[in-house]
C-alpha cells in the first residue's frame, strides 16, 4: 500500500520509493529510506499535506509525494 | 566585518561550521565567541555564509557559518553553496554541529562530510536538551567508531564549549589528519580492499589521501578524483577492476543506482552508531510538548485562523506600541532642530541642517520603534520553529497559486526587508519556483514602507482604526502578490514545481540574547542606512528643492521652480491619471533610492513655509490638509507595488541571475502599480 493510504498513527515499514532522483535524494537525507519505520502524525484540512514521523523526526510532505512511497503495515 | 586583529603573526585559523538546519549553529557560534565577541554579520536564517572573528588562546579564529543543509549531495541552491565551499575553499577545520536528540539523521551528513577527508570535529549540540529527554550519548564511543573527535556541547548552558574550542585548536596544530574508522558492510569492504590493494601495489599518490580513502572515492564516483586519475596511465588497468567491483556491489544491492547504495550504507552505519552509543531511558517521553502544541497550532480547523491572528496581533503591536516612543523621538528632533537653528546665523546653512538633514534623518529614525517590533516578531517566527508549521499549513493554498509552501519564508521575510527575502529564496530548489517568488516578494510591503503607511493611515483615519488599516494594506499587497504569482505561473514560468519535504523541528524558546542579536543587527543596519545613504539622499533632495535660487520669498514658488520641482513636473503627465501632483511624483521617484526617503521627501516638500513650528504631527496634518483622500489611496497602492529600493533591486538582479530580470521587474511592477492605482483612484474618487 501507499504511504498516503495509511490512517493516522498507523505504523508501517517503507519497502520501496519510486520517484524522481532529486526527490529521492531529499527523502534519503531525511531518513526516509527502505526499511525505515514511518507513521502519519497530522493530515491537513484540505488533505494537501501530511506530517509524517520517521525515526523521531517530524516531516511535512505533500500527499502526491507520499504516493511515491510504498509501505507495509507492521 | 571587522578585521581579525591577531596579537601574533600567525594566519587566522579558518573554521567552518557545517550542519543540518535547526541544530543550533547560530547559538553555538554565539556561545563560542561570547566574551571575545567581534561579530561580523549575524543573519537570522543563515543563507549566505556568515563570517565571525574572535580569538582563542591568542590565536585569531575566523569562523564561517555555512547554510544548514540536510545533505551536501543534493540539488538545492544552498546545498550547492555548501558543497562548493567545502570542496573548493581554503579552510583548516570543519566543526560538524549535530542535534543530539536526532543523532541518526544528523550522522548522515557527518558521513558525507567525512568523505571530504578534511580535519573535522563533531559537536553534539543541545546535549542539555537530550539529557532532559533521557538520552545519554557516549561521545568517546562515537569517536572510537568514526575516528572523529567528538564533544558533547550545549550552546544554552555553555557546557563543553571550552573543550570544543580546545579540541579544534589541538586538531589544527596537529600535522596529521585523523583517518576515518568507519567500516562499511562486508560486500563493500571486500571491494574497497581489492581497489586499495591495487592502488597500494601501484604506489599511487593523490594529495594527502591514503589508498583506502582513494578507493572509497572511486566507488562513490567522486568527480574531482575521477578527473585527476582519469588521465593517468594507471587508469587503463584500474578501469576493468572498477567495473568488476561495482558489478559486485550492484548485484549485492540489486540496484545500479550508486546514490541508493550509498544512502543505504550511510543509514545502516548511522543506525549502528546510534545503537552502540546512545542510551535512552524509556520513562521520559520526548517530544510530548511539541506534539501537544502542534495539536493546536496545526490543527485542521484552528491552524490557519490562529496564524492569521498572530499576524494581526503583530501589526497591531507594531502600530500601538510603536506609537509611544515615536512621540518622544518626534519631539526630540523638533527640539534639536529649534536649538540648532537658533545657533546658526547663515540662512542657507541653517536651512540645510534644520530643514534638510535633521528633518530628513529625523523622519527616518522616527520609525525605528515600529521596525524593531516587526523584526522581533519575524525573529520569533524563525527561531521558535513555527515558521515550518506555517509553511506546512499554507502549502496547499500556496500550491494553488503556483507557489511552494517554502516560498512563505522569503515572502514573510519580505515584510521585514526585501534584501534578506531575495536571498532566502535560495531554499527553493526549483528555478521557476524561485523566480516567481523573487518577482512577487516586492508585493510584501517591507519595513521601510511602513513609515509611509503609518503616516497616511494616521493622517486619514482615527488612531484606533489605523492599526486595522495597516493590516488591510499588508494583506491586500500579499493577496495581489499571490494572484500575480498565478498569472506568472500560467504565462511566463510554466512547468513543474518543487516537491515539498520539510522538517517540523521541535518547538524551542529562543534565548533573549539570540533575539537581541538578530534584531539589534537589523536595527543597526537600518540606522546605518539612515546615517549614510539616506543622509546623502536627504541632502541631495534638499539641494534639489532649494536650488536654483528664485528671487522670491514665496516658498512654494521656489519649490515649484527648483530642480526637484522640474523633475516632478516632467513626470506629472504620467502620474496625473492617478491623481498625483508633482510633489507626490517626486516622493515616489526619490523612493527608488530607498523607501525611507519617501517620508523624508514628503517631510521636506510639505514642511516648507511652516517655519519653526516643529511640533509633533506636523507632517501628518500637512498631508491631511493638502492631499485629497482618493489621491492618498492611489498613492498608497502605488507605493505598495512599485519597484523596491536600489539595494534590494541589486540583490534581486543577483539572485534572479542577471540585470535583464531587473528590467523585467521594473516593467512588471510599474505596469501593475499604475493599473492598480488607477483603479483604486477611480473607486475612491
Amino acid at each position: 500500500m501507499k504511504l498516503s493510504d495509511l490512517s493516522k498513527n498507523q505504523k508501517a515499514t517503507i519497502i520501496k520509493i519510486e520517484c524522481p532522483k532529486d526527490l529521492k535524494q531529499r527523502f534519503y537525507s531525511f531518513g526516509i529510506i527502505k526499511g525505515a519505520t514511518i507513521f502519519i502524525e497530522t493530515i491537513s484540512l484540505a488533505k494537501n499535506t501530511i506530517e509524517i514521523n520517521v525515526e523521531d523526526t517530524s516531516i511535512g510532505i505533500r500527499v502526491e509525494e507520499a504516493k511515491t512511497i510504498e509501505v507495509e503495515l507492521i | 566585518m571587522k578585521p581579525c586583529s591577531s596579537p601574533n603573526s600567525l594566519a587566522p585559523m579558518r573554521i567552518i561550521l557545517a550542519g543540518q538546519p535547526n541544530v543550533g549553529k547560530s547559538s553555538l557560534i554565539n556561545a563560542m565567541s561570547d566574551s571575545r565577541l567581534k561579530v561580523g554579520n549575524f543573519s537570522g536564517v543563515t543563507v549566505e555564509k556568515t563570517e565571525i572573528c574572535f580569538e582563542h588562546h591568542c590565536h585569531a579564529i575566523e569562523m564561517i557559518d555555512l547554510p544548514g543543509t540536510y545533505s551536501i549531495n543534493g540539488f538545492s541552491q544552498e546545498e550547492k553553496v555548501a558543497r562548493n565551499y567545502l570542496l573548493n575553499e581554503d579552510y583548516d577545520v570543519i566543526i560538524n554541529v549535530v542535534d543530539s536528540t536526532h543523532l541518526t539523521r544528523n550522522l548522515l551528513l557527518t558521513l558525507e562530510l567525512q568523505n571530504l577527508n578534511k580535519k573535522m570535529v563533531l559537536a553534539l549540540n543541545m546535549y542539555d536538551e537530550a539529557k532532559k529527554e533521557g538520552i545519554i550519548i557516549d561521545a568517546k564511543q562515537i569517536e572510537a567508531i568514526t575516528g572523529i573527535p567528538t564533544i558533547a556541547v550545549s550552546a544554552n548552558t555553555k557546557e563543553g564549549i571550552d573543550e570544543l574550542l580546545d579540541t579544534v585548536h589541538h586538531i589544527y596544530d596537529d600535522e596529521k589528519r585523523l583517518r576515518s574508522n568507519i567500516s562499511y558492510s562486508d560486500a563493500i569492504e571486500e571491494v574497497i580492499f581489492d581497489v586499495k590493494e591495487f592502488l597500494d601495489n601501484k604506489n599511487y599518490q593523490y594529495k594527502d589521501l591514503d589508498t583506502r580513502e582513494m578507493a572509497i572515492k572511486l566507488l562513490i564516483e567522486d568527480k574531482p578524483f575521477y578527473k585527476a586519475i582519469h588521465d593517468k596511465p594507471i587508469f587503463m588497468e584500474l578501469q576493468p577492476l572498477l567495473v568488476k567491483s561495482l558489478d559486485k556491489i550492484y548485484s549485492y544491492y540489486e540496484t545500479k543506482d550508486i546514490i541508493d547504495i550509498q544512502s543505504q550504507e550511510y543509514h545502516s552505519i548511522a543506525r549502528g552508531i546510534r545503537a552502540e552509543t546512545v542510551k535512552t531511558s524509556t520513562d521520559k517521553q520526548p517530544k510530548k510538548l511539541t506534539k501537544r502544541i502542534d495539536n493546536i497550532l496545526i490543527n485542521k480547523f484552528a491552524g490557519i485562523p490562529i496564524f492569521l491572528f498572530f499576524m494581526w496581533g503583530l501589526f497591531q503591536l507594531t502600530f500601538e506600541l510603536g506609537a509611544i516612543p515615536m512621540d518622544y523621538i518626534d519631539a526630540g528632533f523638533g527640539w534639536l532642530g529649534d536649538a540648532v537653528g537658533q545657533s546658526i546665523a547663515h540662512e542657507g546653512l541653517r536651512s540645510l541642517i534644520v530643514d534638510g538633514i535633521i528633518a530628513g534623518v529625523g523622519a527616518v529614525v522616527l520609525f525605528l520603534p515600529n521596525i524593531i517590533i516587526l523584526y522581533i516578531g519575524i525573529a520569533l517566527l524563525e527561531t521558535t520553529g513555527y515558521m515550518s508549521r506555517v509553511a506546512f499549513l499554507l502549502d496547499g493554498f500556496f500550491h494553488k497559486f503556483g507557489l511552494h509552501g517554502k516560498s512563505f519564508i522569503p515572502l514573510v521575510t519580505g515584510f521585514g526587508c526585501s534584501v534578506p527575502a531575495y536571498m532566502a529564496t535560495r531554499t527553493l530548489k526549483n528555478e521557476k519556483d524561485r523566480l516567481i517568488t523573487l518577482f512577487i516578494i516586492g508585493f510584501m510591503s517591507c519595513g521601510a514602507k511602513l513609515p509611509i503607511y503609518v503616516l497616511f493611515a494616521g493622517a486619514f483615519f482615527a488612531p484606533e482604526e489605523a492599526g486595522n488599516i495597516l493590516f488591510y494594506i499588508y494583506i491586500a499587497g500579499a493577496m495581489l502578490g499571490l494572484v500575480m504569482a498565478k498569472v506568472l505561473r500560467l504565462t511566463v514560468f510554466k512547468g513543474d514545481d518543487e516537491p515539498f519535504v520539510m522538517e517540523m523541528p521541535k518547538y524551542r524558546m529562543p534565548t533573549l540574547k539570540l533575539i537581541y542579536m538578530i534584531v539589534s543587527s537589523k536595527a543597526w543596519s537600518y540606522l546605518k542606512k539612515a546615517g549614510t545613504f539616506i543622509l546623502a539622499a536627504t541632502i541631495l533632495i534638499w539641494f534639489a528643492s532649494n536650488y536654483p535660487k528664485m528671487d522670491t520669498t514665496n516658498q512654494s514658488i521656489q519649490l515649484e521652480n527648483s530642480y526637484l520641482g522640474q523633475i516632478g513636473k516632467l513626470s506629472e503627465p504620467f502620474f496625473e491619471p492617478l491623481g498625483f501632483d508633482w510633489k507626490l511624483a517626486v516622493a515616489l521617484e526619490t523612493g527608488l533610492a530607498a523607501k525611507e526617503v519617501v517620508v523624508a521627501t514628503l517631510g521636506i516638500l510639505y514642511n516648507v513655509g511652516d517655519e519653526v513650528t516643529e511640533e509633533s504631527d506636523q507632517l501628518l496634518s500637512a498631508i491631511k490638509e493638502q492631499i485629497p483622500f482618493a489621491t492618498a489611496v492611489s498613492f498608497i497602492v502605488f507605493v505598495m507595488i512599485y519597484l523596491p529600493c536600489f539595494a534590494a533591486s541589486m540583490v534581486f538582479a543577483k539572485e534572479a541571475g542577471g540585470y535583464k530580470y531587473l528590467a523585467y521587474l521594473f516593467v512588471f511592477t510599474t505596469a501593475v502599480a499604475w493599473i492598480m492605482s488607477f483603479i483604486a483612484y477611480n473607486i475612491a474618487l
